[in-house]
């Protein structure tokens, strides 16, 4: 518990302290498989395409389900827990006041850790004028509620393409779960239908996933997360880790690979092994990462060429040489760990921002070349509590913990979970799209 | 045919680095330490809850306690409960002897995998009762009562109280393996110069070996150790030249802490399978032990050099495979001295010498220089003595394996003046 702002705002003298000062307490936030603690109330603006999808995937979740015009099941005292809104059916501008009418009333009394999923289709498919007017509107829609919503509860946007309908599975159930707790005000694009015969509480049995830097931190989170999903993990990170790839390798089942990704020889060391031991790879996590701050004008060239080595160039030449030797299977899954710098910018990190946006560009490079039902995504980071983050100036990581809706950091977990569900086989329908993990940091915003 | 032999595999390895005496392991036992290696072995190889046929390892030095090392190493690890284990010991060819062992009942369809491994510490070894305090002891524990425990008691004297710490020196000689060294060295005129040049190559290879990757696969980090400590990837002609001597006396002390091996900590692992087993394991061979020759030397009443053992089991090997020295890509032959393996060389290509001591018609031959130890060997590493056969062997399987074809020889001397070599191919 390294949050001390968490803690006193959750003693009562504190918590007066903070509400003076007009601070919001952090939340607690609901993480992991934890059912949300309420009902789902879902409805339609205007006459949305989605309806039978979304009745199917709330049906199979088992939850008491509040549908306007339907029976409703479960305690009629219980507040809310997720509101779901599909909005596809938005034509025009007028139409926007049954956002207001959906959700003016109850967004006053959303359960904790409570979800707000609004669906819209995507404005560059709109057929007319007022319709892309309408779409888009919902983006800024949903990023202000998002910033009003407390107690933990998250707003995020899912743009479904016209026949893509069947696409929204896995990224709706992730939505409502504790496994999305860090995940605010996105807008996220199914692109397509998907086909998921996986089963939902192991989607990665019978898998091979690949987490580079996963001796540590963010990565050997996912390598836990993807383990636990059922896939066997390859853990990579350099020679110098190998006897915590070795502990966790042992622990989570997988297998640990001591590389320098930067080594010449390293494309080829990978795609033989993976040839070698698996005979194909489903999940490839580029996670492996490294800062050398210090501003342009201070930095030399060796601190420029390091970052870049490890960051950008390194996850492309890996990712062509597996793509080469035609080792991602059908449904492969590649996920880029790119950060919030890459999009927003930081001071001192012209090198560290440049190869984490150039992630974001190979990312949407490969979602057009990888085929078949396989995808690329990258998450974006923010705030994550690591030791990468809690070696930081004090008011540094105060200020970067605090500058969210969510006040507060994320987790590694939070990060894992984001990768674990855009690798999952089921989430096809998602390519090329950018998931910040950052609790909608203002940064960048 | 379930009796016809197979040849054995070598699919994988790990090892811990080297550690000078009393260093980075000075805390660490024989089991901390062959638990770490093997743990590293089923980490690499994914064999978590695998149930292995058999894991061969052993170590010189050796508590009382330890009478089930490996077994009980086994017990602690990640692989299944239900996989035997056995200890053996052959001084410095432990490691190799335990290869033999298994890599043979893999060929006789005993097994379908197993793993070798070996382990010494010199930082943590037992040190013994002296023979006069342990016989009082167990004739204290033999005795009926109290009173006749306490009438045992005016017997102890203080020099019961100075421990046997183990030497390392042949009983039969009282020499230490140095001295033993020494004398061949002198023999052979093996000059200081020669010396230390294969010395500095064994560093400048081992250094180059560390830096291009070769260990990434063959070595997992222990207790702050990346690399062997004992590698000096700076040291220079210069730096060796100016080593006092460590053995010998006068004139001819030629041998140096600089050219002969260090006493060292560590433990090294070797999995070992079938083809089709390892396919099934997503393992594909590195290397293949087609053979191997133990010979012996009667080094007591003067006939042979103590460490000359292979020179005698190398010829005896190349006769029955049909082969000749010259037939090799790669030569690993552990470097107990400098001057053990140059006298090695030497040896084969004398004839007067190859006639009379090893019954043939002319010189064994000669042995490409630059084919030798090409990734650096004990000098450079360290020698935990059980440990350097399993070393050498993953050592030879990778650099066969980075080839794509050829054969290996391995070679390595043993106290008690045994010597062990063998044959990988691939
Ligand atoms: N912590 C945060 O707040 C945050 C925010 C945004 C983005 N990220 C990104 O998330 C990823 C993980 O971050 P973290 O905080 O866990 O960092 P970390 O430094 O704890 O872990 C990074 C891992 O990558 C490994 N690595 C570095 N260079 C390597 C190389 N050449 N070959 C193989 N492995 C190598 C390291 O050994 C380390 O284990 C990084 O890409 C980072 O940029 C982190």
């Amino acid at each position: 518990m390294g949050d001390w702002y968490q803690q006193l705002t959750s003693h009562p003298l504190g918590r007066q302290a903070t509400s003076l000062l007009g601070l919001p307490g952090p939340a607690q936030l609901r993480r992991g498989d934890d059912p949300p603690p309420g009902p789902v109330l879902a409805g339609d603006a205007g006459k949305g395409r989605l309806g039978a999808h979304l009745r199917r995937v709330l049906g199979d979740l088992h939850l008491p389900l509040r549908w306007p015009g339907d029976e409703a099941t479960g305690a009629a005292e219980d507040d809310n827990a997720c509101l779901v809104l599909d909005a596809t059916g938005l034509a025009e501008p007028a139409d926007l006041l049954s956002l207001h009418t959906f959700f003016h009333e109850p967004v006053r009394r959303l359960a904790p850790s409570g979800r707000v999923v609004v669906f819209g289709g995507v404005p560059a498919e709109a057929s007319s004028p007022a319709e892309r007017a309408a779409q888009h509107a919902l983006t800024g829609f949903v990023r202000s509620l998002a910033k009003e919503l407390r107690g933990g509860a998250t707003a995020n946007l899912v743009q479904v393409a016209r026949d893509a309908e069947g696409g929204l599975d896995s990224t709706l159930r992730f939505l409502l779960s504790g496994r999305s707790a860090f995940v605010d005000a996105q807008t996220i694009p199914i692109t397509r239908s998907a086909t998921d015969a996986s089963d939902r509480s192991r989607p990665q049995a019978d898998r091979v996933a690949l987490v580079t830097g996963a001796a540590r931190g963010i990565g050997a989170a996912i390598a836990r997360t993807l383990a636990a999903d059922g896939a066997h993990v390859v853990l990579l990170d350099l020679p110098a880790q190998g006897d915590r790839l070795t502990e966790s390798a042992n622990r989570l089942g997988g297998s640990a690979m001591q590389l320098d990704i930067t080594d010449a020889a390293a494309p080829t060391r990978l795609a033989d092994r993976i040839a070698e031991r698996h005979g194909r790879l489903d999940v490839l996590v580029h996670n492996a990462g490294s800062t050398r701050d210090k501003t342009i004008a201070g930095m030399d060239a060796a601190a420029w060429e390091t970052v870049m080595a490890v960051n950008l160039s390194a996850p492309l030449r890996l990712t062509e040489a597996l793509l080469d030797r035609e080792l991602l299977s059908p449904t492969g899954r590649i996920v880029a760990v790119s950060s919030l710098s890459g999009i927003a910018g930081n001071r001192g990190q012209t090198n560290y921002a440049a190869s984490k946006a150039g992630l974001i560009g190979l990312v949407d490079a490969l979602a057009g070349q990888v085929g078949g039902e396989a995808t690329a995504n990258a998450v974006a980071p923010g705030f994550i509590e690591t030791d990468m983050t809690a070696a930081m100036p004090f008011a540094l990581r105060e200020l970067g913990r605090r500058l969210n809706s969510l006040n507060q950091g994320g987790q590694p977990v939070d990060v894992a979970e984001t990768v674990a569900w855009l690798a999952e086989p089921g989430s096809g329908g998602v390519n090329g799209a950018v998931v910040r993990v950052c609790g909608q940091s203002l940064l960048g915003a | 045919m379930a009796s016809t032999p197979r040849k054995a595999a070598v699919l994988a390895a790990n090892r811990i680095p080297f550690a000078r005496a009393n260093g980075a392991y000075r805390r660490a036992s024989n089991a901390d330490m062959l638990g770490a290696a093997l743990d590293g072995l089923v980490a690499r190889t994914g064999l978590q809850g695998e149930r292995l046929g058999e894991v061969a390892g052993g170590a010189v030095l050796k508590h009382a306690r330890d009478f089930n090392l490996t077994r009980e190493v086994v017990l602690g690890s990640k692989l299944a409960a239900d996989t035997p284990a056995f200890d053996l010991q052959q001084a410095c060819a432990t490691g190799l002897e335990a290869t033999v062992a298994i890599a043979n009942k893999i060929a006789l369809r005993q097994l379908d995998s197993g793993v070798a491994a070996g382990v010494d510490t010199v930082s943590d070894a037992p040190v013994a009762l002296n023979d006069d305090l342990r016989r009082l002891l167990m004739d204290a524990n033999a005795a009926g009562g109290p009173l006749e425990v306490a009438a045992l008691l005016p017997r102890l004297r203080p020099h019961h109280l100075v421990p046997e710490i183990p030497k390392n020196a042949e009983p039969r000689t009282g020499l230490s393996m140095g001295e033993h060294a020494a004398i061949t060295t002198r023999e052979w005129e093996i000059s200081r110069d020669q010396q230390d040049r294969l010395a500095l190559a064994s560093h400048q290879q081992l250094a180059a070996a560390y830096d291009r990757g070769f260990f990434d696969d063959l070595l997992t980090p222990y207790l702050g150790l990346q690399r062997d400590d004992n590698l000096r990837a700076d040291t220079s002609l210069e730096k060796l030249s100016q080593l006092e001597p460590a053995f010998g006396t006068g004139e001819g002390a030629t041998m140096t802490p600089g050219n002969s091996t260090p006493l060292t900590d560590g433990a090294p692992t070797v999995l070992l399978g079938s083809e089709e087993w390892g396919r099934a394991h997503g393992l594909a061979p590195l290397a293949f032990v087609v053979d191997a020759e133990i010979a012996a030397v009667d080094y007591v009443h003067g006939h042979e050099g103590l460490l000359m053992a292979p020179v005698y089991a190398v010829p005896r090997l190349l006769a029955r495979r049909d082969l000749s020295l010259e037939d090799f890509d790669f030569y690993e032959f552990h470097e107990a001295f400098a001057s053990t393996v140059l006298a090695t060389l030497k040896a084969w290509e004398d004839p007067a010498y190859c006639k009379e001591r090893l019954g043939l018609d002319g010189p064994l031959g000669t042995v490409d220089r630059t084919r030798l130890n090409v990734v650096g060997s004990s000098l450079a590493t360290g020698h935990p003595f059980a440990a350097t056969g399993a070393r050498i062997v993953a050592t030879a399987a990778k650099l066969l394996h980075e080839k794509g074809s050829g054969r290996a020889l391995i070679s390595i001397c043993a106290a008690g003046g045994n010597g062990l070599v063998a044959i990988l191919e691939r």
